[in-house]
């Protein structure tokens, strides 16, 4: 088990950048978040840990590694091998093929033996993979794409669990299924760095969090600090203080 | 009645061996989105191969060299050539290929030279009767082979790790990478299968009634092309339904042509790209393809 660090993360795409400087840690073990609006840069994130830029003609400086091994650079079927594994946005399970195909997908690098435990730790966490494992993954519910995607993902063994906007677009009864599954894939001693617009119920599983803006980390800290931070609270949480006009303290803060 | 049985086993048999080359048509296009214009030049090097071989190493072992090379070449056109070229799209990717069969058929034609290679098959020109139909051994033998290899491969790619890696590479490559799929080996061994595979189909082109190979042979391989397309270029199904209509089809049209002397000599060598545009008319991704017209 090793620390993911991200440290001064330059990324561009062509002559746009899209990260500018960007350094976390996701300790071993733990849950950090990494919020943010759409386009501040949180899904680029991922893209360079996971060495998947290429794919979007991105280019990266700076460094990610995993404990002391870097992870800059090499492609992205040898950073799953490393165990670092991301469940995409949007799910992206492979709609043409089975449920049972696509938890292969996953596991195809794996022994017998560890793929066979996988299996079974993964259709004991989501039965309904099991119910559903000869239909095609495309007709699932979103929620049990979700499911499947970071069953998936599981299936290649993965020590840190990279996780973007796992529950977009759910239904709040399903979101929380899914974010009480996150939580048991971390007390098994998973880490897992989890990147989320629901700030609410990011803050509430994360210990740590970081929060991105247009590229760059605006704020961090624990998770109990940025819950309480008056920033966060305005912009994100929407919680504005009594006291004071909601309207008028956010036109104030932005050009403060 | 006996002619038409006979046209139609023909037909069927010669179908099969076009439905060979689609089927690696398409493996390609499926693993790397690329429209290999450079197979018919790999169905004449494993067939060149084939038939300088036999007589130095017999025909059995000619032939396992003549696939392995074949499957070789397309490994190595496509790590070194498909892989390398860092281009926008993957039209550019399929026009990169043709330059590649030029360079490649320029060469083997030389080899060739004016000759007529035989094959040196166990097969000759035997001939097996059913009741009163006549059927060459060789369209027997290429009907078995083809069918079985067709089956082979169609299992494999539901059943096997290297089948699902192939699927889920074709679906969606990034996610696959991302579930540590090895893309470069998805597609190299896309384009090793299809390279072997036309090997088999050079072998059983060149064959009994054909004189043997010559330099016109990657020709004849072209008639694949419109199988793969009138199938759907992304559908396995559609190479083998494709290939058996275009084999039938030729067939038959060779066969009847003197009862459709108005359409003049050799439509059966035209039938086959008719019937392509006749289907792209009325289902434009093919019988069997997707309908995506454009990939994003």
């Amino acid at each position: 088990m090793a620390d993911l660090a991200v440290s001064d993360l330059v990324v561009g795409y062509g002559p746009v950048r899209a990260l500018r400087g960007v350094s976390m840690r996701v300790p071993s073990g733990s849950i950090v978040a990494v919020l943010g609006a759409n386009g501040a840069g949180k899904s680029t994130l991922l893209r360079a840990i996971s060495g998947t830029l290429r794919f979007h003609r991105g280019s990266c400086q700076g460094s990610v590694t995993l404990g002391d091994q870097r992870l800059t650079g090499l492609d992205a079927a040898t950073v799953v091998g490393r165990g670092v594994v991301q469940v995409p946005e949007g799910r992206r399970v492979f709609a043409r093929m089975t449920v049972e195909d696509n938890l292969r997908a996953g596991g195809l690098g794996r022994p017998r033996r560890e793929y066979a435990k996988a299996h079974d730790q993964v259709v004991e966490l989501f039965p309904v993979l099991k119910e559903r494992s000869r239909q095609r993954a495309g007709l699932l519910s979103g929620g049990e794409q979700q499911m499947l995607a970071i069953g998936r993902a599981l299936m290649a063994g993965p020590t840190t669990l990279l996780l973007d906007e796992p529950t977009l677009g759910l239904a709040p009864l399903m979101a929380a299924r899914i974010t009480e599954t996150i939580k048991e894939i971390n007390s098994l001693g998973t880490s897992v760095l989890l990147v989320e617009q629901n700030v609410a119920m990011a803050l509430s599983l994360a210990s740590h969090a970081y929060v991105l803006e247009v590229g760059e980390v605006a704020l961090q800290g624990t998770s109990a600090e940025l819950r309480t931070s008056d920033e966060v609270r305005r912009r994100y949480l929407g919680i504005a203080d009594a006291v004071e006009g909601a309207l008028e303290t956010r036109t104030l803060s932005r050009w403060s | 009645m006996t002619t038409f049985v006979e046209l139609l086993v023909n037909g069927l048999s010669i179908g099969a061996v076009y439905a060979l080359i689609a089927l690696g048509f398409v493996i390609i296009f499926k693993a790397t989105e690329v429209v290999n214009f450079a197979h018919a030049s790999l169905l004449l090097a494993g067939g060149y191969l084939v038939a300088r071989l036999w007589p130095l190493i017999g025909f059995w072992a000619a032939l396992l060299a003549g696939i392995l090379a074949a499957a070789l070449v397309a490994a190595a056109i496509e790590f070194l050539v498909i892989r390398r070229a860092n281009v926008a799209s993957h039209s550019v990717l399929a026009i990169v290929t043709i330059g590649v069969d030029i360079v490649l058929t320029t060469e083997l034609t030389r080899q060739i030279g004016t000759d007529v290679l035989a094959m040196g098959d166990p097969w000759g020109s035997q001939v097996m009767r059913f009741g009163g139909v006549t059927i060459a051994e060789t369209r027997i033998v290429a009907l078995v082979t083809a069918a079985l290899l067709i089956t082979a491969f169609l299992l494999a790619f539901k059943y096997t790790g290297w089948g699902v890696a192939m699927r889920a590479a074709a679906e969606d490559a990034e996610t696959a990478s991302l579930m540590g799929i090895r893309l470069g080996r998805v597609s190299m061994s896309a384009w090793a299968v299809a390279g072997a595979l036309a090997a088999v189909a050079a072998l059983f082109l060149c064959v009994f009634p054909t004189p043997g190979l010559d330099r016109s042979t990657s020709l004849v391989a072209l008639k694949a092309f419109p199988a793969a397309i009138l199938g759907g270029l992304d559908s396995t199904t559609g190479a083998l339904v494709g290939g058996l209509i275009i084999g039938v089809t030729e067939s038959m049209m060779s066969g009847y042509q003197n009862d459709m002397a108005f359409l003049g000599r050799g439509i059966g060598d035209v039938a086959p790209f008719l019937v392509m545009l006749v289907i792209l008319l009325i289902r434009p991704a093919g019988l069997f393809g997707t309908k995506e017209l454009a990939r994003v």
